[in-house]
């Protein structure tokens, strides 16, 4: 670990204990979303476009409600209208399809019955009539106004003049700085390059699932797993046209998300089958349907020109992107173009980015949205610049790395950022020198986020004895309850494991926003400081009075209010407890705030990788990743984060990618065919924790979950050109593209750099 | 519609259940033993959520019949605990940090320590490809396979 600030010795912070929720997941009594169950309950299941593009023509739910056990069967037309331009479109589109199914996996009805196969039996039961329609399934497709525009009301937004014709680019962005032209004229080398990538899945092993229980007063309660309950229910709530309070959510143990459950898709189903039938019903999407309809990651294409000096100067950008983003619009070319050149500080750019839209399923957000596609393009370019002037790449960085002060691609200052200090600590890392063997080859890369703060909400109840609960409202999707734990033992100055940490349901602690944008431990973690600080303010007014004194004179240190003056014994937090009737109550306060101070987060990683030259095949044999953490509260839970994003931006560089026919039907919807990294495809992942303070968090926290999912791509892809000597610019870097590589490349475009004299 | 009575041994103790000839051993170990440990992460063998011990063979649980179980000893990751004691590979996940959504964990337990019941020294290579058979998405494996070497040192030592 590299401590690169001077920060205060903690006595819990920076620690590393059994986390509170290990127990039940080591023994099997974790209760996940699909281990959730009602007595009286309903088997649900949904049934499924299998068009890419198709109107539907008629749904015939009679032969399906007929059957035997059957107790509900919902379409399109149970849910309130929606009319294009409205806020809850499309997602209410996207929950059930209505004039027409818009990608393969489209959910048209659902049924509810006694078992789940008199379900499935129900399910195949309902006669759907379509009429296919052509389907735009790639993103030339989207860019081609030839093609038919899926949706006929959307007009590409961001363009100017604002177009007459309907289009598949939904949103157009563009930033610009200084003067490109004389940048590259400014420049000793200049290169420019074309990359693709593929819609890649955030593939968590939990499959969605949900319980419903809508009682006959007009209320409901769901259980399921999601990055955010109080999201959950408002989504639910706009989806079914009901008040919020008419719905509880309570959150399960969450199998994963990495953005992918940011939104929802069973839920407003499961509600509505439920107030149909007067019973609880469940729903539990298959791997099949989790691939085909719910969240990618989109696909990307680019082209990305950058020019140096000869001293390694960037001196200007130029890039071209655009990112799919399924059937409707989304963000993704937005932070694309946010990120494509924001690591570095260059004087002129021009960035233009198309958001597009596909008869592919709506994309979700996966860790790090955009940017692992965007740092594919600069950080191979940046690689090839540093080959082609003879410069080493960490080199290359350094001289370039944004640090605070420097102006962001939107024209804010950064911040105190700890990029340098990732770039040095890989440059001192022995991985850097290390000898490597026959047909290897290594390869470095960098990349940030920025992480959000948005609103969160603690209560801490002091219990008799002197423990505490610390309730919050963040699902806990990596171990941040254990660093709730530790933060709230610091603040009271008792044992991490006198403190229970809690994730409350929507009614039992105050709205917070997803666990999304690396926010928990630093948004959440900052209402349990707030929360604590304000139990500790009365544990001091009520020892002032146990030991008549004024408050002025006491203090709080090490778990016990001390008196200024020495004349009274320090009174340890559970002497204060446990006398708390006499002194007012019982002691309980809550944090609530909309946090303010994200750190951006940098990273950088060192990947060496083998390609076998008869095969194709590429093996990561050695993996190195530094990232600033800001002060990393629990450290095996920041390197967990760290290895885990390494291990599946690695997969997105190696294997993995969604695969249509020319029809759009998924052709790989599971883990046989879409491969995700298992443990005999990867080395061991070091994870170099550097810590540069945020100066903005009581712990100097910045989010950790995403940025490690940034730099991978890229580093393996250098690491192939170093090792086969060709760049490969479309991935995922298969074996057969990079066999084909190997034994086709005409040697014009090596590995070792080479562009034009600018 | 007329039910399968199955007896067999869970984690040592002898169990009866009724299932439909098509339930799989997992929905029914799920849904009629009450076991929830096991998971369903894709029903088609591929991500070893699901893994028991049967008969001594690590299986994926979504593979196998629930009437196939007659006369079979399975063990789950509820019978890993022996009173109030974990077992080394549940202390050393815990210890190692091998875990973070938990949702594989009961999977690689069963995979784990079906590998250390016929290896009980294996090297990092072998652990990597005892557990290939299961998915974790989160941690990268590293933990795991540091926190598996650990369970089968800590198991050599007090055997």
């Amino acid at each position: 670990m590299t401590v690169t600030e001077s920060r205060p010795q903690y006595r819990f912070v920076g620690t590393r204990p059994v986390r509170h929720d290990g127990l039940d997941k080591v023994t099997g009594r974790a209760r996940f979303a699909a281990d959730c169950d009602l007595p009286g309950q309903l088997a649900g299941q949904v049934v499924r476009s299998p068009h890419a593009h198709a109107r539907i023509v008629s749904i015939d739910t009679g032969e399906a409600e007929a059957m035997a056990g059957v107790k509900a069967v919902i379409t399109g037309d149970d849910f309130p209208a929606v009319a294009p331009g409205d806020a809850n479109h499309d997602m209410g589109v996207n929950l059930m399809a209505r004039d027409r199914v818009l990608y393969e996996g489209h959910a048209v009805a659902a049924v509810a019955a006694l078992t789940a196969e008199q379900a499935r039996a129900a399910a195949a039961a309902v006669r759907v009539e379509y009429e296919p329609l052509p389907a735009v399934l790639t993103i030339d497709d989207a860019l081609d106004p030839a093609k038919p525009a899926i949706h006929a009301h959307m007009f590409t937004s961001g363009a100017d003049p604002a177009p007459a014709e309907p289009s598949n680019v939904s949103q157009l962005t563009n930033f610009a700085r200084g003067d490109v032209s004389a940048g590259f004229a400014e420049a000793d080398m200049v290169i420019e390059r074309e990359f693709t990538t593929q819609p890649v899945h955030q593939g968590y092993i939990e499959p969605h699932a949900v319980t419903a229980d809508a009682g006959q007063d007009g209320k409901a309660t769901v259980w399921c797993s999601s990055q955010g309950h109080f999201n959950v229910r408002a989504q639910t709530a706009a989806m079914l046209g009901w008040e919020t309070a008419r719905i509880k959510v309570i959150p399960a143990e969450i199998g994963g998300g990495f953005g992918g459950k940011t939104t929802i898709y069973l839920e407003p189903l499961a509600v509505l089958l439920s107030a149909k039938a007067g019973r609880p019903v469940k729903l539990v999407m298959t791997r099949s349907e989790v691939f085909r309809a719910t969240g990618p990651a989109p696909g990307s294409k680019f082209k990305v020109k950058l020019g140096a000096r000869s001293d390694g100067t960037l001196t200007a950008g130029k890039a071209e992107m655009a990112y799919s983003s399924g059937v409707f619009p989304g963000y993704a070319a937005f932070l694309g173009a946010w990120t494509v050149f924001e690591s570095y500080d260059i004087a002129n750019f021009e960035i233009e980015a198309r958001n597009v839209v596909l008869n592919t399923p709506r994309s979700a957000a996966y860790r790090a949205p955009s940017a692992p596609m965007s740092a594919l393009a600069t950080e191979t370019v940046v690689d090839e610049l540093a080959q082609g002037l003879g410069i080493d790449p960490i080199e290359m960085r350094l001289r370039n790395a944004v640090s605070e002060g420097d102006v962001n691609t939107l024209g804010a200052p950064f911040p105190r950022v700890g990029f340098v200090e990732c770039l040095e600590a890989i440059r001192d890392h022995p991985h850097y020198t290390a000898p490597l063997g026959p047909n290897q080859g290594r390869g470095v890369a960098a990349g940030h986020w920025f992480n959000i703060g948005e609103s969160s909400s603690a209560t801490v109840n002091l219990n008799e004895d002197g423990t505490a609960t610390v309730v919050t409202g963040s699902p806990d999707i990596g171990g941040s309850r254990a660093s709730m734990a530790l933060m709230a033992a610091e603040e009271l100055g008792i044992d991490v494991y006198d403190i229970t940490p809690v994730v409350g349901d929507t009614e039992s602690v105050g709205f917070t926003d997803i666990t999304e944008g690396s926010r928990a431990t630093f948004a959440t973690g900052m209402a349990v400081v707030e929360a604590c600080r304000q139990v500790v303010a009365d544990l001091r007014g009520r020892a002032a009075k146990m030991m008549g004194v004024d408050v002025s004179e006491v203090a709080w240190a090490d778990g016990s209010a001390v008196h200024s003056g020495g004349e009274h014994d320090p009174l340890p937090l559970a002497a204060i407890t446990a006398e708390a009737k006499k002194t007012g109550g019982p002691i309980t306060a809550t944090g609530s705030l909309d946090a303010k101070g994200v750190g951006p987060s940098f990273a950088v990683h060192l990947c060496d990788v083998e390609a076998d030259p008869e095969t194709g095949v590429v093996r990561v044999v050695r993996y190195t990743a530094a990232q600033d953490a800001g002060t990393a509260i629990h450290p095996s839970y920041v390197e967990g984060q760290i290895q885990g994003g390494a291990a599946q931006g690695i997969g997105w560089a190696l294997n993995e990618e969604y695969m249509y026919d020319g029809d759009g039907v998924m052709e790989n919807p599971g883990f046989l065919d879409y491969r995700v990294p298992v443990a005999s495809d990867l080395p061991m992942i070091d994870a170099v924790i550097v810590e540069v303070p945020n100066p903005n968090h009581p712990y100097g926290v910045r989010g950790v979950g995403e940025t490690s999912i940034v730099p991978p791509l890229a580093a393996v892809a250098n690491a192939v050109a170093a090792a086969v000597g060709r760049r490969i610019r479309d991935l995922p870097m298969s074996p057969v593209r990079v066999l084909d590589a190997i034994v086709n490349g005409d040697g014009s475009d090596n590995g070792s750099g080479g562009g034009s004299a600018g | 519609m007329s039910r399968v009575h199955v007896t067999c041994t869970v984690n040592g103790d002898e169990t009866e259940f009724l299932c439909d000839g098509g339930q799989t051993l997992l929905n029914a170990l799920r849904d009629e033993v009450g076991l929830i440990g096991a998971k369903e992460g894709c029903g088609t063998g591929d991500c070893g959520s699901c893994s028991v011990i049967l008969d001594g063979r690590l299986t994926c649980s979504c593979l196998v019949l629930a009437p196939e179980a007659q006369g079979a000893s399975i063990e789950t990751v509820e019978g890993l605990v022996s009173g109030d004691d974990l077992h080394p590979l549940q202390q050393c996940f815990l210890e190692g940090a091998a875990l973070q959504c938990g949702v594989c964990t009961p999977g690689f337990l069963m995979a784990a320590k079906a590998l250390l019941d016929r290896n009980p020294d294996p090297d990092e290579t072998e652990v990597r490809y005892g557990l290939a058979g299961n998915l974790c998405r989160c941690t990268g494996y590293d933990k795991i396979v540091r926190s598996v070497l650990a369970a089968a040192e800590s198991q050599r030592q007090s055997a």
